[in-house]
């Protein structure tokens, strides 16, 4: 059953070309670092190439032939997206650069239309930046109280306090998983009790679409957000779900072209949902695409893709526990279904940076740091920390030969 | 990159010299890698216009503790406004070869701090510095 997942993994492996190109140091590529970026497959890299090859034009203006196409590609990918995370219709779904902007747009348009003195924002001590700082922000601005929900030790959510916590607060802001720890948020805990407070529930999805199915039906979120390239997408090219009431009463974000109804010099009307949020030509090319690395991962199955990852994920963390003696510590949590394919590690007193640097002459890609998380790593009390994650393409191979790397900079580092 | 991490680096970074703090620093500074959060703090005791004590902490990488425990032992007796000028070679030198962009912050962060400290404002990062944008002050 485990080597099944490993062959197909290893398979598909075959489909990103990237991961065929040895590192300068001739070293086979074992890329780990699919949660701060993922590879693409040929068939996104030739979705970008045809769509300027033979479909390329402005959108929505054109009555020629090619802006029809142009136009009918674009919106084909929203339709994509929208039925990939299954929402109730494609004009709930908003193209956006990255979950980054789709965060900002919510804060900046339905937050400060809501938003006020003696509200509240409840976020997580979880977050990466990007759904920490803009909620700062818009409480500066509006004067409302921001507000945590504590982890513990092993980064799992403290939820004892929720409904005290809950109480005035007007947004929820959470993300799906932790980009540090790999923390699956409890939603199904979560939003019900935020809907009954009457809260509002937006989920930063940059590190869970890509790794399984995601129905935001199902979880009853009110704003969803990813970003293409962490999917096997193009960079500079995301999304942002709102249900469709939310979306309408909330203000334009970017103005200008295309997101407007009529236009006189002195009173403007805006366009329906989705384009009232999507002013000025938009990345057309890489929507096309990024509708084509949505069926590709309908096509490997998202299903599978989490079984893959868990299983891959398991072995690494057995694998990384025969260097426990020598001093390597697995961070996040202890229970593996609260984790998903992201984990984080020091490794005795080598700083994740060093250690960073060694693995990669031996050709595996992690990242170190703090991953966009400094207020945790504080909370933590961890400097930095190193952070292998996996995708569908990583096989066993990949995890054996980080080991190898690690004994690597055990010797190098002169470890006991 | 494989010389990166020297015996003398390793033995910096596990035992850095002038680690930790005066009892009255004349002049300090302290400051960040952003990329990282690296953080690097040094202070001097300062007498006539010239370093007559040095401690420098902080946490951080190898290559970045090592940069500064060997930069602390070079500023003692130096003046001040010699602190200022100092240029990233003479810690490129003190680490050896092999910094790679991706760690030439790390590397040259402990400068950027003395550097700081001797200036009484924050220095721009050395790795960045050329002889138009002064790469005295």
């Amino acid at each position: 059953m485990l080597a099944d997942l490993d062959l197909r993994a290893a398979a598909l492996a075959r489909d990103f070309p990237i991961l065929a190109q040895p590192t300068s140091r001739g070293k086979r590529l074992a890329y780990l670092d699919s949660a701060a970026s993922s590879q693409k497959p040929q068939a996104v890299i030739d979705a970008l190439v045809h769509y300027y090859t033979h479909d390329n034009a402005n959108i929505h203006r054109g009555v020629y032939e090619l802006a029809e196409r142009a136009t009918q590609a674009f919106e084909r990918a929203r339709e994509k997206v929208a039925r990939f995370i299954n929402a109730a219709e494609p004009a709930e779904v908003i193209w956006t650069r990255n979950t980054t902007e789709g965060i900002n747009l919510v804060c900046w348009t339905w937050g400060l239309r809501h938003l006020g003195p003696g509200d509240a924002i409840l976020t997580s001590q979880l977050e990466h930046h990007s759904n920490l700082v803009p909620w700062q922000l818009l409480a500066a601005k509006t004067g409302a109280e921001l507000r945590f929900i504590e982890v513990d030790a092993e980064g799992l959510h403290r939820l004892e306090d929720l409904d005290a916590k809950l109480r005035g607060t007007k947004l929820v802001a959470l993300s799906h998983v932790s980009n540090t720890l790999g923390t699956i948020a409890p939603l199904a805990t979560i939003v019900p009790a935020a809907h009954a407070a009457g809260a509002v529930v937006l989920i930063d999805g940059a590190q869970s679409a890509p790794h399984f199915p995601v129905d935001v039906r199902a979880l009853d979120v009110d704003f969803f957000a990813a970003s293409g390239h962490k999917m096997c997408g193009p960079t500079g090219i995301g999304f942002l779900y709102g249900k469709r009431a939310l979306l309408e009463d909330a203000p334009p974000f970017l103005t200008g072209g295309d997101m407007i109804r009529e236009v006189r010099y002195d009173v403007t009307t805006y366009n329906e949902l989705p384009w009232k949020f999507e002013a000025g030509t938009s990345n057309v090319a890489d929507a096309v695409a990024l509708g084509a690395a949505v069926d590709y991962l309908e096509s490997v199955g998202m299903g599978w893709i989490a079984e893959h990852e868990r299983a891959l994920t398991a072995y690494a963390l057995d694998r990384l526990a025969e260097l426990a003696s020598r001093g390597l510590a697995i961070y996040g949590p202890k229970n593996r279904a609260d984790r998903s394919g992201v984990i984080s590690f020091n490794f005795a007193d080598i700083h994740a940076h060093d250690l960073a640097t060694i693995l990669d002459t031996e050709g595996v890609c992690v990242r170190a740091g703090h991953h966009c998380t400094m207020p945790l790593m504080e909370k933590m009390g961890w400097p930095a920390t190193a952070r292998a994650s996996f995708y569908l393409y990583n096989t066993e191979r990949d995890v054996d030969q980080l080991m190898q790397a690690l004994s690597k900079a055990a010797t190098v580092f002169k470890l006991p | 990159m494989d010389d990166l991490y020297k015996e003398y680096i390793l033995d910096h970074y596990r035992n850095p010299r002038n680690f930790g703090h005066l009892d009255a620093p004349t002049a300090a500074a302290e400051d960040l890698n952003p990329l990282c959060g690296d953080r690097i703090r040094f202070e001097f005791a300062v007498e006539d216009g010239r370093v007559t004590d040095v401690r420098f902490s902080g946490r951080g990488c190898a290559i970045s503790q090592a940069s500064a425990s060997m930069l602390s032992e070079t500023l003692k007796g130096q003046r001040l406004e010699d602190v200022a000028r100092l240029t990233k070679e003479v810690v490129l030198e003190n680490v050896g070869i092999g910094i790679s962009p991706a760690r030439m912050k790390c590397a040259t962060l402990g400068l950027k701090v003395a550097k700081s400290a001797a200036l009484g404002e924050i220095a721009r990062w050395p790795d960045e510095e050329t002889a138009e944008n002064g790469r005295s002050i």
